[in-house]
């Protein structure tokens, strides 16, 4: 949207602009010729001039015997920088008006997506990137002890994971509840159930189908450490996520 | 303290002495002793009946498992070997039983008799007197024959047992009746079963999976359990078939099955319907499954085996898990715990106690050391039955309600103990691999 202001605000600019010429153009001259007017000279330099979206990159000009500059149609000094943070491949102007005339000067910035833009018809993706959008979205999330409510922490990545699965409406995720080694092996089925269930309800609200998901518990059944310390029960009263289907 | 929990204990030996020691007082035995105090009991070893070579492992066996039946019952004060008259008795002819009736034996009652092997075959003859009724000994008199096994030298033992504690404790035995668990040392959690002595440890189920929460069903025909598969199952095993038989499957995770004592229904824990734990009931059948509680972490529901109109159950929806009691169709539920980590509730044969396992004081720094009570339903009494050793959990009543089966970590991994209801006669039975959840059969 910028873009297309900058443009446009441009292309007025040059309207006037030729409009102004031309009319000067028809005034007659002035009584006996002035000393020639100072040349306009003007050079707009961009460094670097290829980023990645959403890097910044420095706009440095001068211009010499001008005494109105404009940058993409915004007054600015006869000479500076300016940092600039495009998101596309962009094409700054700057144009310096004197007395001996108006002269131009264009630098390119070309910008690279860091992802590739998203095609009309999505093509299917390898199975390793799958795998490993989805490793690096659905991270273990952890509970108090004899507690299935989502931590703060929990919840964002719960939200982050949310996203991720509905830009891939094909994956199938089993949630699977765990506890640590404290306690019945009955009741820790049942609470590992709970915990299995509060990811999903949260998932569920964000907007991924209900379809996509598949909870278990396994209580104290597969514990990922067994010593009895307070740092392996925390790192088993967990939900992990595992893709099932994609 | 101690002293309170004494007359715990002598209110617990009450509860579970009273329906004996009334059918007792109204028996015709003339038991020569106090009643309601245990009977004076010598067990003699019983004598080759001929000289077949088989006899020494049979005979050895027989007499080993008749004196632990006999000691394991809770009833007998067993007067040791070493007081016994030389000679052993093998027949009523041998028996003076001036010398068993006087001191040092001083029993009450005596049983002896003779074993011996001939062709394949084991034939068993045993009496039991009563040493103070000089005019009409003879309590009962039994012959066993089998085919001639080891097996079936403790299978005749444990039934001999069972008719001395029948008939002098007014109430049958539990020698014959069996134990299932979960052991691991296939490599996976599987379904056991062993003699309620611990003999005689057999694998049932091959799954390859994690099986779990066996009950075996009020007949002794099928044993319900949970076990892993794409998701968690109530599942079946014929012990009449010796094979998985099907039962339906149901949405979510189903865990803990229960029967009632009449068999028709199961009542079970499932996430079918709300994506949490609740207690369901649904028939014996698997059919017609339906909610009765509402409490998100539900669990290890268990009938009153008296009435089948309560159910025991495991709920963790205000904190840390409690026990409730509530009427069979979810009705009036009543907590009837109230405070620290309270879980596997078993309810007594004749449905006036619970067991369960309580870490009692439960808080940050207090490990989990979780020991068995026994409530009175009734009053809320309550009565600690282990102390100080290891987690202990899942007590299972025996069907006399004078035993308990339970784990414990006690001798350093997750073995099935037993113990007499009043805390005495600790037992273990198991000891390879890892074995957990116990259940006795109900006959």
């Amino acid at each position: 949207m910028n873009y297309c202001k900058k443009h446009w605000t441009l292309i007025l600019g040059s309207l006037v602009l030729l409009m102004m010429v031309s009319g000067c153009k028809k005034k007659p001259p002035p009584t006996p010729p002035a000393p020639p007017p100072k040349p306009v000279t003007a050079t707009l330099s961009a460094n670097p001039t290829s980023i990645t979206a959403g890097q910044p990159s420095t706009l440095t000009w001068s211009t010499d015997g001008a005494d109105d500059v404009t940058l993409d149609g915004q007054k600015v000094n006869v000479s500076g920088s300016q940092t600039v943070q495009p998101t596309e491949t962009t094409t700054y102007h700057l144009a310096a008006k004197g007395a001996g005339g108006t002269q131009e000067a264009t630098a390119q910035v070309s910008v690279a997506q860091p992802t590739p833009a998203p095609t009309p018809q999505p093509t299917p993706q390898p199975t390793a990137t799958d795998e490993q959008v989805f490793a690096q979205a659905a991270q273990d999330i952890y509970f108090d002890y004899d507690k299935a409510d989502l931590r703060p922490q929990s919840q964002q990545i719960i939200s982050h994971l949310a996203e991720v699965m509905k830009a891939h409406p094909n994956w199938k995720v089993q949630i699977e509840g765990n506890c640590d080694e404290r306690g019945s092996t009955e009741y820790n089925l049942a609470l590992g159930t709970r915990r299995a269930d509060a990811a999903t309800q949260a998932l569920t609200q964000a907007g991924v189908p209900a379809d996509d998901l598949k909870t278990i518990s396994y209580g104290k059944e597969k514990p990922v450490c067994t010593e009895a310390n307070d740092d392996c029960w925390q790192r088993n009263r967990r939900d992990h996520f595992t893709l099932t289907q994609h | 303290m101690l002293n309170k929990t004494r007359i715990h204990f002598t209110l617990l030996f009450i509860f579970i002495a009273l329906p004996f020691t009334q059918i007792l007082a109204q028996d015709q035995i003339k038991t020569g002793t106090n009643i309601g105090a245990p009977i004076r009991l010598a067990a003699s070893d019983f004598k080759q009946a001929n000289a077949d070579p088989a006899n020494g492992p049979l005979l050895s066996a027989f007499n080993q498992t008749l004196w632990s039946d006999l000691d394991n019952a809770g009833i007998f004060e067993m007067v040791a070997k070493s007081f016994y008259p030389s000679g052993t008795p093998g027949a009523p002819s041998d028996i003076n039983l001036s010398a068993w009736g006087n001191p040092p034996v001083n029993a009450a009652m005596l049983a002896f008799g003779n074993l011996g092997a001939a062709s394949g075959k084991v034939t068993v003859q045993g009496w039991l007197y009563d040493v103070k009724n000089t005019s009409s000994p003879q309590v009962l008199g039994k012959e066993y024959r089998e085919d001639a096994s080891t097996d079936n030298a403790r299978l005749i033992a444990h039934r001999f047992a069972n008719e001395i504690i029948t008939r002098l404790g007014g109430i049958p035995g539990v020698a014959e009746t069996k134990i299932y668990f979960i052991s691991t040392r296939s490599g996976h959690k599987e379904l056991w079963t062993m003699d309620y002595d611990g003999a005689n440890q057999h694998q049932l189920t091959h799954l390859d999976s994690i099986a779990l929460s066996p009950r075996v069903s009020p007949d002794n025909s099928r044993v319900a359990f949970s076990a892993l598969g794409s998701s968690w199952q109530i599942r079946m095993y014929s012990l009449d078939l010796s094979r998985m038989v099907s039962f339906p499957h149901f949405g979510g995770g189903n865990y803990s099955p229960a029967w009632s004592s009449d068999g028709t229904k199961l009542a079970f824990s499932s996430s079918m319907g709300t994506g949490s734990s609740d207690i369901y009931i649904a028939d014996s059948t698997g059919a017609a499954p339906r909610r009765l509680t509402t409490g998100k972490t539900d669990v290890s529901p268990v009938f009153n085996p008296k009435t089948n109109t309560q159910i025991a159950f495991v709920s963790g929806r205000s904190g840390l898990p409690q026990i409730y009691i509530m009427d069979a169709d979810g009705s009036n539920v009543q907590r009837v715990t109230d405070q620290g980590y309270a879980v596997s509730p078993s309810w007594s044969p004749n449905g006036l106690l619970l067991a369960f396992s309580w870490v009692r004081h439960y808080g940050p720094g207090i490990p989990g050391g979780a020991d068995l009570y026994v409530m009175d339903v009734a009053s809320r009494q309550i009565v600690q039955l282990t102390h100080d050793g290891g987690r202990n959990d899942f007590p299972s009543w025996s069907p006399d309600g004078r035993h308990i089966v339970f784990q414990s970590t006690r001798s350093g991994t997750e073995q099935v103990w037993s113990v007499l209801a009043d805390g005495t006669h600790l037992q273990q039975l198991t000891r390879e691999g890892r074995n957990t959840q116990p259940n006795w059969s109900y006959r």
